[in-house]
């Protein structure tokens, strides 16, 4: 689960490609070009490693994040059929954490100091699971359109050029279509059941709309930087052709349900195709990315928590003579 | 402050803002690359890696990462620093493979010469034959 990645470019240099040896640059883009995949141990521009350490780093860790507020209904789940599943669905984001991990690894940062990172809140990580899950509706709107918007980010990424990546989303997709049928599952069975379910998930829809808008990110800054990000593949779509996408596919699932979403300017211009909508309070999102919304410090605190207690396991198992290689692929 | 999950109340969460590396370097442990093989006969595919303390355990996370809603008949597990590799870098050791054409069966083609002989000897072409027979197998 996870919206798209959220660039924020802190180069120092005025370009992305300053001090690049200027031949294998241009065979390098010529590569992307054609179509190839990068591997590990490819030359490539030092901006183009950075971004993607950052980009699938913040992925993996919305991942393992992204499994709390679910994982706390396993256990309030109504019936052991929806218990199994969501556990499933739980273990697979916790799954795709460690395929991502994995591929971020290959890049050049342990795992190790990614956890670090993320535990001592120097990586982000997606802004939407810094609220909590209130209700048993909250969990079938987040397995279903949270989902849905990963998936549309996901696909899209997986055609980028950084081999690793691709390989570890493929698989992730096809997992995630699991989730998607679920959590549609879900919400249907609760908008049709009774007024109170009817109620549960209409007022879910309501607090996670606008979560939900934010998901794919701000629009982005038309610059240099993004520019060259798009031409190496590395960011696939801007933020808005993602939300686009998004509303397109889910708007009319989500009325076909007689629902109503929070936002009255919301409709489709049939003459431009575009959706249009009232942006959501992009100074909301910014507040909670940097710490502020309800759960981040549990968010942090439990993975933290857990990482301590499970340490002496794990450095049990340790041996002195354990070195540490960079995965192959 | 009383949180939503009645899980997170009953652990003793720690304090948030130390700041200090709680995991210490090879706590994950070494990696391991994993190849996965489908149906029994078939080739094992590299898929991906684990971390692991020995192989043992290393199979053990890859049945969980990979042998997971896959088909699956077996696992291996192999050291990443056990794995020797070319480097892309010297792809041109590879250049002439594709230039070997005279090992290549689609190389091969003496029909013409065949016909021309047959034209010229007047023996019959077997292609109608062949034809009909083939409209036998399909009926």
């Amino acid at each position: 689960m996870y919206g798209n990645a959220q660039i924020d470019i802190k180069e120092k240099s005025k370009s992305l490609i300053e001090g690049e040896d200027p031949v294998k640059l241009a065979e390098f883009e010529a590569r992307i070009i054609r179509g190839e995949k990068i591997e590990p141990k490819d030359w490539m521009p030092k901006a183009y490693r950075n971004q993607l350490i950052r980009m699938i780093e913040q992925h993996a860790h919305s991942e393992i994040i992204g499994a709390l507020p679910e994982g706390t209904w396993i256990t309030r789940a109504p019936g052991f059929r929806r218990k199994l599943a969501l556990m499933a669905k739980v273990q697979d984001e916790v799954g795709h954490g460690q395929l991502l991990y994995s591929a971020a690894e290959t890049l050049g940062k342990t795992r190790e100091s990614m956890i670090n990172d993320l535990i001592n809140g120097k990586s982000k990580y997606s802004n939407v699971f810094n609220y909590p899950a209130l209700t048993w509706g909250d969990t079938a709107i987040i397995a279903w359109l949270i989902d849905a918007g990963a998936i549309i980010n996901q696909v899209t990424n997986s055609k980028g050029s950084y081999g690793p990546y691709c390989r570890a989303l493929e698989r992730i997709c096809s997992e995630e279509s699991f989730h998607l049928k679920y959590g549609h599952d879900n919400v249907v069975y609760l908008a049709t059941g009774t007024a109170q379910q009817r109620e549960l998930v209409q007022d879910a829809l309501t607090r996670w709309w606008q979560p939900i808008m934010h998901f794919h990110g701000p629009p982005d800054k038309v610059s240099e930087h993004t520019e060259i990000l798009m031409k190496w593949k590395v960011k696939m779509a801007t933020n808005d052709e993602m939300r686009q996408r998004f509303l397109d596919e889910y708007v009319p699932k989500i009325w076909d349900l007689g629902l109503t979403i929070p936002d009255p300017n919301l409709k489709k211009n049939e003459s431009t195709g575009q959706w249009e909508y009232t942006e959501p309070d992009w100074e909301e999102f910014k507040r909670v990315i940097n710490g502020g919304g309800p759960c981040n410090k549990e968010r942090l605190q439990v993975r933290r928590w857990a990482e301590e207690r499970g340490a002496w396991v794990r450095r049990a198992l340790m041996k002195p003579e354990q070195k540490y290689t960079v995965p192959l692929a | 402050m009383e949180y939503i999950d009645p899980r997170v109340n009953r652990m003793e969460l720690p304090a948030n803002d130390d700041g200090k590396e709680i995991i210490e370097s090879l706590e994950e442990w070494e990696t391991y690359e994993v190849f996965h093989q489908k149906k029994r006969g078939e080739q094992h595919i590299h898929v991906g890696i684990v971390h692991a303390a020995n192989p043992e355990i290393a199979l053990l996370m890859a049945k969980e990462a990979f042998g997971r809603r896959r088909q699956t008949a077996n696992l291996w597990v192999v050291k990443t620093s056990a794995v020797t590799a070319t480097d892309y870098e010297d792809q041109d050791i590879f250049e002439t493979t594709p230039e070997k054409t005279y090992r290549e069966a689609s190389d091969y083609y003496c029909m013409d010469r065949i016909r021309k002989y047959q034209e010229e000897h007047g023996i019959e072409d077997r292609k109608e034959e062949r034809r009909k027979k083939k409209e036998v197998r399909v009926k």
